[in-house]
């Protein structure tokens, strides 16, 4: 059970920082650092366990549909790595402890910092497939913050985002490769995975995967061409340089072709394209770490070039490669992290970086003078230092290697190409900065830093030499780890001196050549000034804006804001779907016999057509196309009257005249004609939609019609009386059988009233003061004889929507139409008499009055729940009243008042909202908002 | 009052909003302390039936006491008890958040709210294809009345178009309900599931017409690739609250395609089965590629995040139209993450606007924020969870999603999902550095955060975290709901136990 202490040690490290921050700077470091000291000291309290052959393993369901466990093991490749990331980790802290500045928000970074720790750790320790990849995107999330950490600088801002679009990239190209990994293995178990090599090579999807994995690998280890970002990131406060593009981020890459290479290494394809890849890395990085002349980008470079380094070795993949590889991680990490501390300490201490400011320092800061010397030689592979041993290695596993057959000479050459290039940079990393004379001075004048601030770069250096010196000292570690690649244990003996052979030749050719080259270096520079200088940011930031402004243009191509057009995708996606369920019809008419069609049928439909073909022929006419479709309207009204439906007659009707009147009030808004806006095309687009819409939706209302109907319709008709205590099956299905629809709907209605509200409230409409023709409004608004009438009609249509209201559970009729009687009787005194003066008489709103409605049929519903029946059961009975008689009363005429209520109010909101906005009494102004 | 549960969520907001909107004025404070209320009562109430639900039973409410297939009934099993209750979880983050100050850009905005709850709760608990039509109509209306809250020109001409093209898809609604009910002769969707089976050959193609229609009216709902142009522009106008509560509208779109097509058009329909998928899935991709291309031109933060909406969205679908158990179940995880995360980051962009002064939710450099450390967190969380990263949800509901692919699926979705989601990183984090690195000359401009708004905000992005460590309990719940969804026999048998034992004997 330590092993998941680790990383939530780790994790409680990111929050420690953020708590202790208000305690000053060197509490809070102290703070940051005792978790991660704890998390060391229980990575090796697991040591002996490890030695004794124990494989310690932490295992928790958390997604098992997912194949993702909370799993951790920490076998020698985890004890490695885990040792190195909490390790220079905290010699990192101490570091940033002394280099930021007093005013810089040290918390924040403590805890980005040890976010990024908890990832790579993370990652290196787990067990899951899919938990490695939930930590491996996390290091891209949290290193764009750690590189953005300076943001007020253009540069960190954008290398963090190129870092994180590549390195994010690489994850999700990661994550389809390790999901197929999974599938080929059958587990996300790294145990079972790891062993499954011989199904995985055999699988047909090997190569897809194995290209997904190496991408992620390859973005997040900078190889070409996908090193770009690194020295991009460089615009990171320099604890960040060393800690995650030194020794732990740019190594998870690494690490995972370290990890997997028992499931997927060893194919022709891994060694091709893994070797040459790192060698073309190798190769490139390190022709740019001679060109640069920033200390920064000459160390990233550098850093690419010894990833590409051991990305070959990885490749090559013999044992003896393995380990070389393994132990070049480990010697890369120390030095390279002391150099970039170096670094810092002469950015922090001098104000630049620039090779072309320094020089001479040697005098003014003689100790950091040593150290960068010695840590430099590791990294050119002078003997005597750690660099040198795994650099021998490298050689000679590259010499041994039998890869690209007949040209298998390349390899040692181009290896022996690449030593000699990192003399090169080495030696002029040191002799420029210290040891020849400046030519300018220095913003600052150069001092020695703070004993502490050097103190992590003292321990490297000397763990450079020690390991140089003794390189028996390492054996222990490297020997487990490599026994986690390989699943066997491997006899090795790390010595300094093998003799004279091939390796030691190419050696000292890289050490002389690359002095010489380094002799040479004024006329490479020339040589490569020819070459039109390449900023990857520059590349990538157009590329960005590019795809940016592309996919811009194209996206408002497509919503280009035409109502019409999105109407023509709908009507035209029902319109193919439709029709290919017609297709299928075996045939239009069912076997239903049709009716004989009389003189009154035939005339009816004509009437109908006309008035559809005169609303769309007039339509630029507004008023006289709104007649025509008031055609359509009355004869669909007289069609349900024809055939046997009262009830929808009637509801039809009045709904007709409703609607009818307010979109004339909303026509006075509008220009009385339009002028003619459609291209010809256009109009034969919209003719062809709509004529061939409607006759899909033809042709399935016959398909419909012409079929019998076997449904529930039979239910309602014998239930209506015994079950719905009313003679009006319509009506009973309205507030009782279906009722919990029409309350839905009425609520819509209500809806319909308050959102007309809204949408008025606040409107300023230009109004018109004449006519089409130019006419001026009459001056007589409220015509005489209209008002005598309307007020005449208004009682009497109040009886007869009461009248309609109170038939309506037996006979036609019911609280929707009554309402809407209503509604028209009211509408009519508004037009006869003004918003102004019916308000002075009907004063009070419709709002409360359509919600009330709503509240009344809701209260019905709820009423059944007293007698412990569901919602809106219905309950009617007989009742004797003295002087009336015998009398049938039913909730659902509760219910039916409701509707009543709901119809009126909302109708009435529309009219007087319409009408208002006529008036001096605009609403805007009556609101407050 | 436990045997009414299943209709609670429906009737509480219904009669909550009748008491805000009696009156058009009144003082906000009570208006206030109703609605969250109520709004807490429905996430208790849901939490209830999520857990009534848990055990696998498929239970009725049938309304008037009227049985079906004849009575309207409201039907509560996995996928409808989760639904109701990702709306109640969502809705109290907005309307938390729009006590803040945004109900009183205009009236009745708490009524409206409740009204607009009791259509969602509504269409996901109806086992009616009529009333599903109802339940469509009134939340339509409520959204509309919602997305002029506020008013101002962008909301109307944004409002004209959602609610013409919705009405539009109302009318087809209409059309294929009547083809259907035509057809087959019934509403109740468990009765119409089992009539399928029986249909006659010769009817097929009618039903097949009305069932595609139908498609054609749930897409617009969830906003598929021809019919979504209207999407972008409305939720981006449409003031913070309501925009975050819009995050499920799209998911009633899917849920209704989910619904219709595996219980009605479920295994039982022969030929008739899967109607949807081959249009869903190809569609699907096809919205997945425009959202992207959406989220990597946008120009303004609330746009991106509306087109952040259409990714999800198209992701749903291609979920739907794997049409596995896997990938049903995989959909169903990734659901609640997308809902409440974009909910979150529409709730977030109004606070970064309203912090940024001119500049707005616009993303170029402008003052720096008063609470640029705050709502620079919020954002990172945001923006990885709806992007995919890890460790928050939207990781492990993407790779849930990818690994329910079979292998000629996975040709299609893997690139386009992957790419969606780089797209996104791409997006989100030049739009993050702008807002909290670029922006940092000149005086702070806005005010400190409301609490309720920072509330509202964290609740609903606490999703994000939340959902991977529950990910086994929530992923294990899918799971179930999707097996239920595989089995209408199962629900159609809760439903009509009579007629079905009858067809067996």
């Amino acid at each position: 059970m330590i092993l998941p202490w680790i990383p939530l040690l780790a994790l409680l490290g990111v929050v420690v920082p953020l708590l202790t921050r208000q305690r000053g700077r060197r509490f809070c470091s102290l703070a940051t650092a005792a978790p991660a000291i704890l998390a060391l000291l229980l990575v090796f309290s697991q040591v002996p366990a490890l030695l004794a052959g124990d494989l310690p393993r932490f295992q928790l369901a958390w997604v098992p549909q997912l194949g993702l466990d909370l799993a951790f093991r920490l076998d020698g490749l985890s004890l490695l790595f885990v040792s190195l990331i909490l390790g220079i980790g905290l010699l990192i802290l101490l570091y940033a402890h002394y280099y930021l500045e007093a005013h810089e928000p040290f918390a924040r970074f403590y805890s980005f910092l040890m976010l990024f720790m908890l990832s790579m750790v993370g990652i290196v320790m787990a067990d899951n497939l899919l938990l490695l990849w939930l930590f491996w995107e996390l290091t891209s999330l949290s290193s764009f913050l750690l590189i953005g950490f300076w943001s007020h600088w253009t540069d960190a801002r954008k290398g963090a985002r190129m870092a994180l679009t590549v390195t994010g990239a690489g994850g999700l190209a990661l994550l389809a490769g390790l999901l197929l990994l999974g599938d080929m293995a059958g587990s996300f178990d790294l145990g079972v995975v790891l062993e499954s090599r011989e199904a995985i090579l055999a699988d047909p999807r090997y190569p897809l995967m194995l290209v997904l994995v190496l991408l992620g690998a390859f973005t997040k280890s900078a190889q070409f061409p996908f090193h770009f970002w690194l020295p991009h990131a460089m615009a990171a406060p320099t604890p960040v340089s060393a800690y995650l593009h030194s020794a732990t981020m740019v190594k998870a890459g690494i690490f995972l072709m370290a990890r997997l290479h028992p499931a997927i290494a060893g194919s022709e394809a891994w060694e091709l394209i893994v070797t040459l890849t790192g060698m073309a890395t190798l190769l490139y990085g390190a022709w740019f770490a001679l060109l640069k002349t920033d200390l920064k980008a000459i160390l990233a470079f550098s850093t690419v070039s010894h990833l590409g380094l051991i990305t070959v070795l990885l490749g090559i993949g013999s044992p003896l490669a393995i380990l070389a590889a393994l132990f070049h991680i480990l010697n890369h990490a120390t030095f390279k992290a002391a150099l970039f501390m170096s670094a810092g300490i002469i950015d922090h201490e001098t104000g630049t970086r620039e090779l072309g400011r320094l020089g001479g320092l040697r005098r003014a800061m003689p100790v950091t003078a040593l150290l960068t010397s010695l840590t430099a030689a590791a990294m050119a592979g002078v003997p005597l230092f750690n660099g040198f041993l795994s650099k021998e290695m490298f050689f000679a596993e590259a010499a041994a290697s039998p890869l690209l057959g007949g040209l298998s000479w390349l390899l040692p050459v181009l290896a022996t190409l690449g030593g000699i290039l990192s003399v090169a940079y080495s030696l002029r990393l040191v002799h420029a900065v210290f040891f020849k004379p400046a030519r300018k001075a220095p913003p600052k004048s150069p001092h020695e830093p703070p004993r502490l601030m050097r103190a992590p770069v003292e321990l490297l250096a000397a763990l450079c030499v020690l390991v140089g010196l003794l390189p028996v000292i390492a054996e222990v570690p490297l020997g487990l780890a490599v026994e986690a690649v390989l699943l066997t244990p491997l006899e090795f003996h790390l010595a300094i001196w093998h003799g004279l052979n091939l390796p030691l030749l190419m050696s000292v050719i890289a050490l002389i050549a690359g002095v010489l080259l380094y002799a040479l270096h004024a006329h490479l520079r020339q040589f490569g000034r020819q070459f039109s200088p390449m900023d990857a940011r520059l590349i990538f930031e157009g590329a960005v804006q590019r795809l940016m402004t592309w996919s811009e243009r194209l996206t408002v191509r497509l919503e280009n804001g035409s109502l019409q057009r999105y109407m023509s995708w709908l009507l035209g996606a029902a319109l193919l779907l439709g029709a290919i369920g017609l297709l299928q019809l075996p045939s239009l008419a069912g076997a239903r016999p049709t009716q004989e069609a009389d003189g009154i049928l035939l005339l009816g439909a004509a009437l109908m057509i006309f008035g559809a073909l005169g609303t769309v022929a007039t339509h630029r006419y507004r008023l006289i196309s709104l007649l025509m479709l008031s055609v359509v309207g009355l004869v669909v009204s007289l069609t349900f009257a024809r055939f046997s439906a009262p009830d929808l007659a009637l509801t039809q009707l009045s709904v007709e005249v409703v609607t009818m009147i307010l979109l004339m009030l909303a026509l006075f808004f509008l220009p009385q004609k339009t002028p003619r806006e459609s291209s010809a095309g256009r109009n034969i687009r919209d003719l062809g939609l709509a004529a061939s819409l409607g006759m899909v939706v033809a042709s399935l209302n016959y398909a419909v019609l012409t079929r019998d109907n076997h449904g529930i319709s039979d239910f309602f008709i014998a239930n209506s009386v015994p079950g719905g205590g009313g003679h009006n099956v319509v009506n009973v299905i309205l507030v009782d059988f279906r009722g919990f629809d029409t309350l839905g709907e009425i609520t819509v209605l209500a809806l319909a009233g308050l959102a007309i509200f809204k949408l008025l409230n606040r409107l300023r409409l230009f109004m018109p003061h004449s006519d089409g023709e130019g006419r001026v409004w009459s001056p007589d608004r409220y015509p005489l004889i209209l008002t005598s009438v309307s007020q005449a009609l208004l009682p009497l249509a109040l009886l007869v929507s009461a009248f309609i209201f109170l038939r309506g559970h037996n006979l036609p009729g019911g609280g929707f139409i009554a309402g809407l009687i209503t509604a028209v009787a009211l509408i009519l005194v508004y037009m006869a008499r003004g918003v102004e003066w019916t308000q002075q008489r009907l004063d009070f709103q419709y709002q409360p009055v359509a919600i009330a409605g709503v509240a009344i049929a809701t209260l019905t519903g709820l009423g059944s729940w007293l007698f412990g029946r569901p919602f809106l059961t219905s309950a009617f009975g007989h009742f004797h009243i003295p002087a009336i008689g015998d009398i049938e009363l039913a909730t659902a005429m509760l219910f039916d008042l409701g509707v009543y209520l709901a119809v009126v109010g909302a109708t009435l909101m529309i009219l007087a909202n319409l009408g208002k906005l006529t008036t001096p009494h605009r609403p805007s102004k009556e609101e407050k908002h | 009052m436990i045997q009414h549960l299943i209709v609670l969520p429906i009737v509480l907001p219904l009669v909550v909003g009748i008491i805000l909107l009696r009156g058009r004025g009144g003082a906000t404070r009570p208006k206030r302390i109703i609605g969250v209320t109520a709004t807490v009562l429905l996430v208790a109430i849901s939490i209830a039936l999520v857990a009534q639900a848990a055990s696998g039973e498929v239970t009725y409410y049938a309304l008037g006491d009227w049985q079906p297939p004849f009575g309207i009934v409201m039907v509560l099993d996995r996928l409808s008890a989760l639904m109701v209750l990702l709306t109640s979880l969502l809705a109290l983050g907005c309307v938390v958040f729009a006590c803040g100050g945004d109900d009183e850009q205009g009236s009745n905005f708490h009524g409206l709210f409740q009204w607009q709850l009791m259509g969602i709760n509504g269409a996901f608990l109806t086992g009616d294809l009529f009333n599903l039509f109802v339940f469509f109509e009134v939340l339509l209306l409520a959204s509309y009345a919602l997305l002029m809250h506020g008013g101002g020109k962008a909301r109307i001409q944004a409002g004209l178009h959602y609610v013409v093209l919705n009405l539009a898809g109302s009318a087809l609604f209409l059309i294929a309900v009547g083809v259907l009910y035509g057809a087959t002769g019934t509403l109740n969707m468990a009765d119409m599931a089992q009539r399928l089976a029986s249909l006659p050959a010769e009817r097929a193609g009618l039903v097949s017409a009305g069932g595609l229609m139908l498609l054609v009216v749930f897409g617009l709902k969830a906003a598929i690739l021809p019919l979504y142009f209207w999407l972008p522009k409305a939720y981006a106008a449409a003031p913070a609250p309501v925009a975050a509560l819009f995050a499920i509208m799209t998911k009633v779109g899917i849920y209704a395609i989910l619904r219709v097509y595996h219980l009605v058009f479920g295994d039982q329909a022969g030929a008739l089965a899967a109607l949807d998928q081959p249009w869903v899935w190809w569609l699907a991709l096809g919205t997945l590629v425009m959202a992207t291309l959406g989220v990597l031109s946008a120009r303004d933060l609330r746009l991106l995040v509306a087109y952040l909406v259409l990714i999800s969205v198209g992701t749903l679908l291609a979920g739907i139209g794997m049409r596995s158990e896997a990938a049903t179940a995989a959909l169903l995880f990734y659901l609640p993450h997308t809902t409440l995360v974009t909910g979150g980051l529409f709730l977030l962009a109004e606070l970064i606007g309203k912090q940024r002064g001119k500049a707005g939710t616009r993303i170029v450099k402008g003052r720096p924020l008063y609470n640029a450390s705050l709502l620079g967190v919020l954002f990172l969380l945001g923006g990885a969870a709806v992007a995919g990263l890890p460790p928050l949800s939207g990781a492990i509901g993407k790779a849930l999603l990818m690994q329910a692919a079979s292998a000629e699926q996975q040709l299609w979705l893997w690139p386009l999902l992957l790419l969606a989601g780089l797209g996104s990183l791409v997006a989100l984090s030049r739009a993050g550095s702008t807002f909290f690195w670029r922006s940092h000359e000149g005086e702070p401009s806005g005010q400190p955060l409301a609490k309720r708004q920072l509330f509202g905000v964290t609740w609903l992005l606490a999703a994000a975290p939340l959902l991977v460590v529950l990910a086994g309990p929530v992923s294990d719940y899918a799971q179930a709901t999707a097996e239920q969804l595989g089995e209408p026999a199962v629900h159609i048998r809760a439903l009509l136990p009579e007629t079905t034992d009858g067809d067996e004997a």
